[in-house]
């Protein structure tokens, strides 16, 4: 065989075939495994580590009304939210709610009160003292969470801005500003958002404006700097990064009502026995378990707020 | 061919990507806060993306010439198949953990749950079917079967399309994509009957 070898070549360098094969095999996958991991990069980062404000509340007061369950961690409350104002992904506000500039924060009251004016935030939360509120967060998406709120009582702050007689309803809305709020680019629901609660719900005393969680100043994915936690409706009625706050004698034109009528009405309160049309409401997960749990009818408040819808039909009023 | 036996290598590979990346994901603790459900999507995804990949060779084989891209076919549409039986298990296991009186419930009320269940029976039957002792003995009802993937890719993008709340800029891409691939297809049949 020697004989056939080309004279220009010394026996040591030409590679034997079985071992070329294998090389070719070789050289084939590792390329095969550069495009994977190009492709994997191009699939992009995962879960973002949600970073917090870092700045810590003084003088927060505990609540008979906080729930004793485990609380969800830090990460998960700051870094798995919908807040579709910085993208419909729940990594995404996040990762752009840095854009969000909450120091010369106001919010305007007006509508059926006695005076309309603006606020800025720390004199319109100042005269009320902060408490930790510890309750069930249900999302409309069948999971759920544990979050230590810091807020205060909406009722005080409604009784100190003196609606009139005649005002029905509260309505609240987000800002709107597309270069902080990115996400409102996209016309995914109608901008800004809106919400809104009966007077006597928004009376009720589990119902509160949250300025923090966790002991701190109310990260900007978690709605900051001014939000609204209703615990016994689902997750989007507590509206975030509030503006303006209207009182009224006609119905709020809720944000996801309008968008999709048939499936969000007006009270959303977490009820099992209701199921959206796509999906069940029985029941839910509990971030960080395994296995579903149980929906509770007004996600477990109904001791305190079956009452405000004695006799009403909740199917129609869903 | 040497660059096509390396192209179907590292396409093989790349499809095996997500499946990896979810296993290494687990073991760092990064499948975000809500585990089940980033599974559940991102195989989902995955599964969407290969059928119409598979759905994609014809077109090319067309418009290149390259015949033999033809191998590629059934090589995307078992990934894909792969993908549906993952995601499908993600559901019975890690979601609903063998509740099946839930999971029948939930094939019946779910409009989205019944069209997933009825994509994923239409890609079975097409694996089963896909073997080359299958190709022979269905003879030519072989690809009157086999026209059933157009009928999985509809349901998929519609599975999608009710899966979604607000954002529906991504299934109306897929639709979009369907309905150039099935264009492409109407197109030649109508060129082939006016000759
Ligand atoms: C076997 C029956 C199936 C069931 C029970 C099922 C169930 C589900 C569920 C529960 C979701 C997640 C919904 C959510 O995020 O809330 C989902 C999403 C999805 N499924 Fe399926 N599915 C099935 C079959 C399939 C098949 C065969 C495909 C594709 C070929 C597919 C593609 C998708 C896609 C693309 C999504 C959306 C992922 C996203 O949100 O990014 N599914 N499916």
């Amino acid at each position: 065989m020697l004989i056939r070898r080309p004279p220009d070549i010394r026996y040591s360098e030409v590679t034997p075939k079985a071992l070329y094969l294998r090389r070719r095999e070789f050289i084939q996958t590792a390329a095969a495994a550069t495009i994977g991991a190009a492709a994997l990069a191009a699939w992009g980062g995962t879960a973002a580590h949600a970073q917090g404000s870092g700045r810590k509340l003084p003088n927060v007061r505990k609540s008979p009304f906080s729930t004793t369950e485990k609380l969800n961690s830090f990460d998960d409350v700051t870094g798995y939210n919908n807040f579709y104002e910085f993208g419909t992904e729940k990594d995404d506000p996040a990762r752009n709610a840095h854009r969000l500039a909450t120091s010369k924060w106001t919010v305007r009251v007006d509508g059926l009160v006695k005076t309309p004016k603006t606020y800025d935030l720390d004199e319109f939360i100042k005269p009320h003292a902060l408490e930790e509120r510890i309750y069930r967060l249900r999302c409309v998406e069948a999971w759920s969470m544990v979050v230590p709120w810091i807020g205060v009582p909406l009722a005080d702050v409604i009784k100190r801005l003196e609606p009139q007689p005649g005002a029905k309803f509260v309505e609240f809305t987000t800002l709107l500003d597309m270069r902080q709020m990115p996400g409102q680019r996209v016309p995914v629901i109608e901008w800004p958002y809106v919400e809104g609660l009966r007077m006597d719900e928004a009376m009720h005393p589990l119902a509160i404006l949250a300025v923090g969680l966790y002991g701190e100043v109310l990260p900007n994915q978690n709605g900051a700097p001014i939000r609204l936690v209703v615990p016994w409706k689902y997750g989007f009625k507590s509206i975030k990064s509030i503006v303006r706050i209207r009182f009224t004698d006609a119905q709020p034109r809720t944000a996801w009502a309008v968008s999709n009528p048939r499936e969000y009405g007006f009270y959303s309160n977490v009820n099992p026995t209701v199921d959206h049309p796509r999906w069940s409401q029985a029941t839910e997960r509990r971030l960080g378990e395994f296995r579903r749990r149980k929906t509770e009818m007004f996600n477990g408040y109904g001791g305190q707020v079956a009452q405000l819808y004695a006799g009403m039909d909740l199917r129609r009023n869903y | 061919m040497r660059l096509f036996a390396f192209a179907r290598r590292a396409i093989f590979g790349a499809a095996l990507l997500p499946a990896a990346s979810l296993i290494y994901w687990a073991s760092t603790g990064d499948l975000t806060a809500n585990p089940i459900d980033f599974i559940t999507d991102t195989t989902g995804t995955t599964a969407l993306v290969l059928l119409m990949l598979t759905l994609t060779v014809t077109p090319l084989r067309r418009v290149t010439g390259q015949n033999q891209l033809i191998k590629l076919r059934r090589m995307l549409g078992l990934l894909a198949f792969f993908y549906a039986c993952l995601h499908l298990s993600t559901w019975v296991v890690l979601d609903w953990f063998f509740d099946f009186e839930s999971m029948i419930a939930d094939v019946i009320d779910r409009p989205f749950i019944t069209l997933g269940m009825t994509t994923f029976l239409l890609l079975l039957s097409l694996a089963v079917t896909s073997t080359a002792g299958m190709i022979r003995r269905l003879g030519r009802r072989w690809q009157q079967v086999h026209r059933l993937v157009y009928l999985a890719a509809m349901t998929a993008v519609i599975h999608f399309w009710w899966v979604v709340k607000a954002d529906f800029r991504e299934p109306r891409l897929w639709a979009l994509a369907l309905s150039v691939l099935f264009g492409f297809r109407l197109w030649w049949a109508y060129q082939l009957r006016r000759t």
